[in-house]
């Protein structure tokens, strides 16, 4: 063993000189991926691991003078296999930071994990289950995307002002993050002084007939579905079949491009829908518009999307505030990371969407959300950003004693308070 | 025979003992500490899911497709009446009375499904222990107030044992092992019982053990709520492993993920579900090193199809024929 | 009221599309006694095999995009029906159980191969123009058209098999097969043959499955395992091995789900599974089932 000091730890002073010998130093970072490639949200996972290894390619895996070892492992968006694949990322792989997971149910697993582990990191991938970091959070577990709720905040309000539309249907599969995303709709809408009528489906529901029958005969001014993936695809398509023609609101996994990219009579009435969530495939913003083309450049001819998709920047945001910190401080993860967590707490940088992004003391992202609508352009469905809400934090910039108090979103608790604070 | 069977089974606990101590000998700590919990203590805990199902194939010659399932509903039960997990559903109790109460659980969906199961046999018996347990599945998926629907229960970290903590690996490891010994040899107690005979002739020949005056339905029955008691223990150890559960831990991948372990190991001894779901285990854990992650199930499906094709009694049965081959003198 | 007349008809033409998937099922179980756990492995094959015939097609706008890619489904469905039969399960007649662990094997496989080679990326065909968009039915309004087609091939294949089972050869000594598989041997009839043109046909009815249904529903991973459930409980409930037991038995299931749907959403799934039960407990044989 050569006895030398790197810079950084001779000026560190002694503390670290005894915590990390010299060679540690130069030991490449490990960094664990973990994102779905199994089962139906497999194409989020992908693109989330394309948007990392675009982002590793770009600085040649090398951050605070350290190499970054990328080791990838894979779920089927299940709790306990992401629990799994996370325990073998760090206690057999020996990761110090896993970079993950995707879905919600396996963000909280993962919060959970996060709390037995010392001197390790978990910065989520893309999962957006608000109770993650709002309620019980963890200290070592780190949220650089906006969740669920956050992705609906400013719809409300245009939908009852600037559409001037007073009641809504809405659909939403019947689980944790389709509620996350209406309680966030509601809770503007509702207090404007809107009204809605809900329609659930379990997740998985494939045929919506009767429940597109009994949205096309009542009067409502709009209907806003709150389906993503596959349950959206059969939703959109069944409505088109059914000659549905109410004006479209959408949730943030709803417009986006694996949605529009998927051929399907669905295509033509998303055509002018609205919806708002942390991305679009068009932001008026020129380190978005080099982002894309250089996600273009990289992977159209390699299984990619026109533009990347939600997951893809989710992954690409959280990996960049994993990238702020180690620069922070020179890629040192001694004293069990506690400098490597202040710097990450720290951090501020923006997203690939031009979003100003910083954490909150749950250690949750405050972001900036746009409003979108589905336009034609260039030949083909692009979900184009016209209006930004900036600094959008946890509790939708509302206090936060008042937030909490009014419960988890949930189909019981679907946001809806009337205006009388 | 059955003298040789518990001498194998008890050099193997043996064995199982020592390894936690082997690995540290051979590995640097944590990856030691990895193999313990996380290939050898969760095979364990598999083992003793999959083992209810390699007890009912057996010795009455079902296979049951709900048995993950039922493993569930013990998971479930604890997590819903336990101090701690998160939402909190009911609450209330400590871990010493939830987890008994989670086995009883186990025990009577185990009777529930035998009792609906009871007038069919072979695949009839398969597509419909199957339904019910997708049925099940669905329900508890889309249940909220109960179940926390898709999300399922977390925080559900186990107990403390005597002063030691259940979240310590060898901790785990030896709660894990302890048990599954129990059950192993428990349930070779059972079927040399008056109960586990007439299970045995009920299953080569029902009429003539009928004819003797045994109620068949009722020992069908049993045998299903004696598995429903073991996969209830597997479905409790589970959970706590896991900090929790939720409805991907029994649905469709799962349930045939513990027919696969039985089946790779051998159906012929119960012993055939521990080794099947130690090497289910490590393939599923170094799938990545040995051909593709993201193609583990094609992996895993192909190892399963060529033990049906060449070897339908498993690496057990495997194992005979190559003894017989070289000459041991000790076929069974 | 025309809300209910619509459910209705919901009800019915799911029923028609689970008619088609299940009849495969219950044709392969009712003569080689075979539960095809890839049941559903065939639906999807069909499915995504159809999609990229259709899809190049459609691109140039080609009026028989949608005919090709169902054409191309359903002999690709059939052929891998035979194959399955011919190299996996034809030598091991009579282990029921272990034929069964088989399919389960290859389901498994084909449905990461897919996986693999398609991506997790939903989609779906369209219809072509004369069959898509809305028709006005009296009372009810705009419905749906291709929801009303499919009524039709459902029609078309019961008619189809009950004229092939009780009016040709092949029929009688499918069912001759049914009674007895040792006399048909006996009486010359090469009944290993006839073992593989029910698994072709049974397959390929799964293959017209899989293309009708990713018309009217989103072809995504998954699926399979869904319309192998729909199977199992339809036959479950219908009766193991008759068809006009699989045209009761879907009628019952499409119905659930749809007023479950409408009336109580969130345990509509479940709905089915509770008729499953209750059909069990007093007729374990299925509704139409010999005993």
């Amino acid at each position: 063993m050569t006895f030398s000091l790197s810079r950084r730890t001779a000026l560190m002073g002694t503390g670290a000189l005894l915590a990390t010998p010299a060679f540690a130093q130069r030991a490449p970072i490990r960094l664990g991926g973990l994102a779905t490639l199994e089962g139906p949200f497999a194409t989020g996972g992908q693109d989330g691991f394309r948007c990392v290894q675009m982002e590793l390619e770009r600085i040649n895996n090398t951050v605070g003078g350290r190499r970054i070892e990328f080791i990838r492992e894979s779920s089927n968006a299940q709790a306990d296999v992401a629990l799994a694949r996370a325990r073998k990322l760090i206690e057999q792989d020996n990761v110090d930071i896993i970079l993950g997971p995707l879905s919600g149910a396996e963000g909280i697993a993962l919060r959970d994990y996060s709390r037995t582990l010392t001197g390790k990191t978990i910065v989520n991938g893309s999962s957006g289950a608000a109770d993650t970091t709002l309620r019980n959070p963890s200290t070592n577990f780190f949220r650089f995307n906006t969740d669920g709720t956050q992705w609906m905040a400013g719809l409300g309000n245009h939908v009852f002002r600037t559409m001037g539309i007073r009641d809504v249907a809405i659909v939403a599969g019947d689980y944790a993050f389709p509620y996350a995303q209406v309680f966030g709709f509601n809770i503007e809408f509702c207090r404007a002084g809107g009204r809605t009528t809900h329609y659930w489906a379990p997740l998985g529901t494939t045929d919506f007939g009767s429940q597109i029958a009994q949205i096309n005969r009542s009067d409502v001014g709009a209907l806003v579905v709150v389906h993503g993936g596959t349950d959206g695809l059969a939703f959109m398509t069944q409505y088109a079949q059914a000659g549905g023609n109410k004006p479209l609101i959408a949730g943030s996994i709803m417009a986006d491009q694996s949605m529009l990219s998927a051929r399907g009579p669905h295509r033509r009435v998303m055509v002018g829908m609205i919806s708002s969530g942390p991305i679009a495939d068009v932001i008026d913003d020129q380190s978005w518009r080099d982002y894309v083309e250089r996600y273009r450049r990289r992977w159209l001819n390699e299984g990619g999307f026109q533009s990347p998709s939600i997951h893809g920047v989710n992954y690409a945001t959280n990996l960049a505030g994993i990238l702020t910190a180690l620069a922070a401080v020179d890629g040192d993860l001694s004293g069990n990371q506690a400098a490597f967590q202040r710097a990450l707490a720290a951090a501020r940088f923006k997203a690939p969407t031009g979003a100003d992004v910083r954490l909150d003391h749950n250690r949750q992202a405050i972001s900036d959300i746009f409003i979108n609508r589905v336009e034609e352009r260039d030949g083909r469905a692009q979900v184009v950003a016209f209006s930004r809400a900036n600094g959008i934090n946890q509790t939708l910039n509302t206090p936060e004693a008042a937030f909490l108090a009014l419960g988890s979103p949930s189909r019981d608790n679907p946001g809806c308070v009337p205006a009388a604070t | 025979m059955h003298s040789r069977v518990l001498l194998w089974s008890a050099l193997g606990l043996a064995l199982l003992l020592v390894m936690p101590w082997l690995l540290l000998q051979a590995l640097p700590q944590n990856q030691a500490q990895f193999w313990t919990a996380n290939i050898l203590g969760r095979g364990i805990v598999f083992g003793i899911i999959a083992m209810s199902l390699t007890f009912l194939a057996t010795y009455g010659g079902f296979i049951s497709l709900a048995q993950m399932m039922v493993a569930g509903v013990a998971g479930y039960t604890l997590a819903i009446f336990v101090d701690g997990a998160v939402p909190r559903i009911a609450g209330g109790l400590g871990y010493g009375l939830a987890i008994p109460l989670a086995i009883l659980a186990a025990t009577v969906m185990g009777l529930i499904v035998g009792a609906i199961a009871v007038r069919t046999r072979d695949i009839y018996l398969l597509m419909i222990t199957l339904a019910l347990a997708m049925g099940i599945f669905r329900f508890i998926e889309t249940n909220i107030a109960w179940f926390n629907g898709y999300e399922g229960i977390r925080n559900v970290v186990g107990p403390d044992v005597f002063g030691f903590d259940f979240r310590n690996a060898y901790v785990f490891y030896y709660i894990a092992l302890g048990t599954a010994g129990a059950l192993y040899f428990g349930v070779l107690y059972l079927v040399r019982t008056p109960f586990g005979l007439v299970l045995q002739g009920i299953r080569d020949n029902p009429r003539r053990v009928a004819a003797l005056g045994y109620a068949v339905g009722p020992h069908r029955i049993a045998a299903f709520g004696v598995a429903g008691f073991i996969a209830g223990c597997g479905g409790v150890l589970a959970t706590i492993y896991n900090i929790g559960i939720s409805p991907g831990s029994i649905g469709l991948g799962a349930t045939v993920n513990v027919l696969i372990m039985s089946v790779i190991g051998g159906l012929g001894h119960p012993i055939g579900a521990f080794v099947g779901s130690l090497v289910f285990t490590f393939f599923d854990t170094f799938s990545a090193s040995i051909y593709d992650r993201e193609r583990f199930n094609t992996l895993i499906g192909v190892v399963f199809l060529v033990i049906v094709l060449l070897s339908p009694d498993g690496l057990l049965g495997a194992g005979a024929r190559l003894r017989k081959m070289l000459g041991g003198r000790d076929a069974p | 009221m025309d809300l209910a007349a619509t459910i209705a008809l919901n009800g019915l033409t799911l029923a028609a599309l689970y008619f088609i998937v299940a009849s495969g099922f219950s044709l392969i179980f009712g003569l080689m006694r075979v539960v095809n756990m890839a049941h559903g492995s065939l639906y999807l094959v069909a499915a995504y095999v159809g999609y990229a015939v259709f899809e190049p097609l459609y691109d140039r706008d080609l009026w028989y995009a949608w005919y090709a890619g169902l054409a191309a489904g359903i002999v690709c469905a059939a052929i891998s029906g035979a194959l399955m039969q011919r190299l996996l399960l034809g030598w091991m007649q009579g282990q029921e159980l272990r034929q069964a662990l088989v399919t389960i094997g290859v389901s498994i496989i084909v449905a990461d191969q897919l996986l693999a080679f398609y991506g997790g990326n939903p989609r779906q065909f369209f219809a072509p123009d004369a069959i898509f968009g809305a028709t006005q039915l009296p009372g009810l309004g705009g419905y749906p058209t291709f929801r009303l087609v499919q009524i039709g091939i459902a029609v078309a294949v019961g008619v189809g098999l009950w004229l092939l089972l009780n009016r040709t050869r092949l029929g009688m000594m499918i069912r001759a097969g049914v009674d007895d598989r040792d006399m048909l041997g006996a009486c010359g009839v090469n009944v290993p043959l006839v073992g593989v043109a029910v698994f072709a046909l049974g397959a390929a009815l799964a293959g017209l499955g899989g293309v009708i249904g990713a018309t009217a529903q989103p072809l995504a991973q998954g699926v399979d395992g869904r319309f192998l459930l729909v199977s199992l409980v339809v036959v479950i409930v219908g009766g193991m091995g008759s068809v006009p037991g699989t045209a009761v038995g879907a009628i019952l299931i499409g119905l659930a789900e749809q007023i479950g749907q409408a009336i109580f959403p969130t345990y509509s799934v479940v709905l089915s599974f509770v008729i499953m039960v209750a059909v069990l407990a007093t007729r374990p044989q299925g509704i139409l089932g010999r005993a």
